[in-house]
């Protein structure tokens, strides 16, 4: 197939230097100032050299590797909240344009589901969205094998950054602000840290899985969940949690039709108090009981490779 | 919840035990030995049945299956069992509180929730690092009836609400996921 990779951060890097393993060219990558086209194929080692000198990935406009010539519109922008700008536009024009998207960005199927799932319907291409739950982790083609009318629940850790800090909260006994600070200083935690925290970016992941799950068709937003953060969470809870072979984790909750995010009591040793960055998502199925799967839920590399999975699942275009 | 029977749930035992060295003991042993987790014990000193027993209460963990065991032997070793499982309190629930407990009236947050349902405390913990004008957190442990547990939670987040505390509630219906 041949891509265009919208975003050159970690996630739109990645896709770009290992798309050639997985058999496909990348003919359109653009960053938020700069553009390379070229249909037989950009010039990979070049972009990243010029990413990294000057700061933009070629001489186009970003406008120009958005209109093609492209199958897979692969979209790696910044998640946004609301109206979901600008990596809605991207997966309009791709599909008003009859090219597929695969989406690594939530902001889309989070904050406007109806809206993609129509252009989606009046187009040729096709919209998949494996990487924005739990990056590496199987999560959506599972619910998709499984059949969605067959999962009664699905419950997650689903932020890495706020698993490292709880579980480190639990095992030295340290209090939030200093756990965070090391958090940052190990780069685990960004420098603004708030979406992973306070529950939202969790929180979209869930409403995602709502969104797919959802058997009438009631779509959700962000402003259909619960969402609670963990940054008043006392070092004192955890203590008294592990004194009864408990320990707090945020958890992402989808269950009939609620989205709810919040820091919960788990059994230390259950599949749903995973350490570290680490990320797990919990289907409860119908007939074949608790299903988890578990992996690493963010990470440049690790992202793209849920990008490239879905971009296999395509179908080519005419 | 899945209906699976290798499934570990929480239950909460009440015995009537005699006035004797070891009778405490000799009742624990059955659970142990029969797959239970004993996971805590309240043991009300000074507190008499009318046959003139003590009565003891004891939260376990075991899957269904092996929780019919431990009650068999229980009352094959001549232990008096009041109430098993289901009979009565039959999910432990524990959930954590942090804030200002202290400020806020701790026991009145205890005897409001209990008085609002009919859920039984039966262990507290509280841990105030800091001092009592501080935040602080406390542990509580509830033996709740049979599906009664969304709705003492619903009074525990209510009454938490008013007095600005957190709530850490337990996953899954009794919290035993
Ligand atoms: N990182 C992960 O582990 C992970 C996992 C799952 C999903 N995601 C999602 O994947 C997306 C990308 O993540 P990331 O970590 O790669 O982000 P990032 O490092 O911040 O990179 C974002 C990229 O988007 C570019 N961009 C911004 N506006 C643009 C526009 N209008 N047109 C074209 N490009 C534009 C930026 O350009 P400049 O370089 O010019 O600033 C930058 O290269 C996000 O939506 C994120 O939520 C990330």
């Amino acid at each position: 197939m041949r891509l265009a990779v919208i975003g050159a951060g970690a996630v739109g890097s990645s896709v770009v230097e290992l798309a050639a393993d997985y058999g496909h060219t990348v003919t359109a990558y653009a960053d938020s100032q700069s553009a390379a086209v070229d249909p037989d194929g950009i010039d990979v080692e070049g972009a990243f050299e010029r990413k990294q000198t000057d700061g933009i990935v070629g001489d186009d406009d970003p406008a120009a590797a958005v209109e093609g010539p492209y199958d897979v519109l692969v979209e790696a922008t910044p998640t946004t909240l609301g109206d979901a700008q600008p990596g809605f536009g991207h997966v309009e024009a791709a599909l008003t344009n009859d090219r597929h998207v695969v989406l690594a960005n939530k902001g889309p199927v989070a904050e406007r589901y109806a809206d993609v799932r129509a252009l989606e319907r009046d187009s040729a291409g096709s919209v998949l969205f494996e990487a924005t739950v739990g990056g590496a982790m199987p999560v959506l083609s599972t619910i998709d094998d499984f059949d969605p009318e067959h999962i009664t629940a699905v419950r997650g850790v689903l932020n890495g950054t706020a698993n490292f800090i709880l579980s480190r909260m639990g095992a030295e006994g340290l209090g939030y602000e200093h756990v965070l600070a090391e958090a940052q200083d190990l780069g685990v935690a960004e420098a603004d840290p708030t979406f992973d925290v306070d529950g939202t970016d969790a929180a979209l992941k869930g409403v995602i899985v709502a969104n797919v799950l959802s058997a009438d068709d009631t779509e959700y937003t962000l402003e259909d969940a619960d969402v609670e953060g963990i940054q008043d969470i006392e070092g004192s809870a955890l203590e008294l949690a592990a004194e009864d072979g408990r320990t707090v984790r945020l958890i992402a909750e989808v269950i009939e039709g609620e989205v709810r995010v919040g820091p919960r009591l788990v059994p230390e040793h259950a599949p749903l108090a995973p350490t570290g960055t680490r990320n797990i998502v919990q289907l409860e199925t119908e007939h074949a009981g608790r299903l988890n799967i578990s992996g690493r839920g963010a990470g440049g590399p690790e992202t793209a490779s849920a990008v490239l999975a879905d971009v296999g699942r395509l179908p080519e275009l005419e | 919840m899945s209906d699976s029977t290798d499934e570990v749930r929480s239950y909460t035992v009440r015995l009537e035990l005699v006035d004797e060295p070891g009778a405490l003991l000799n009742a624990l042993d059955p659970i142990a030995s029969n797959g239970g987790n004993l996971l805590s014990i309240f043991h009300e000193r000074g507190n008499l049945t009318p046959r003139g027993h003590i009565p003891v209460e004891v939260d376990l963990e075991a899957t269904p299956e092996r929780f019919e065991g431990i009650v068999e032997a229980l009352r094959g070793a001549g232990i008096n069992v009041i109430q098993a499982g289901a009979e009565r309190y039959s999910e432990a629930m524990t959930v954590v509180l942090t804030g200002h407990l202290i400020n806020t009236d701790l026991s009145d947050t205890v005897s409001r929730i209990q008085e609002a349902t009919n859920a039984t405390v039966t262990d507290l913990s509280l841990s105030a690092p800091e001092g009592t004008e501080d935040a602080s957190s406390a542990r509580i442990r509830l033996a709740t009836e049979q599906d009664a547990a969304e709705g003492v939670l619903d009074t525990v987040r209510e009454v938490a609400g008013e007095k600005d505390l957190r709530v850490i509630e337990p996953l899954g219906p009794g919290g035993d996921l």
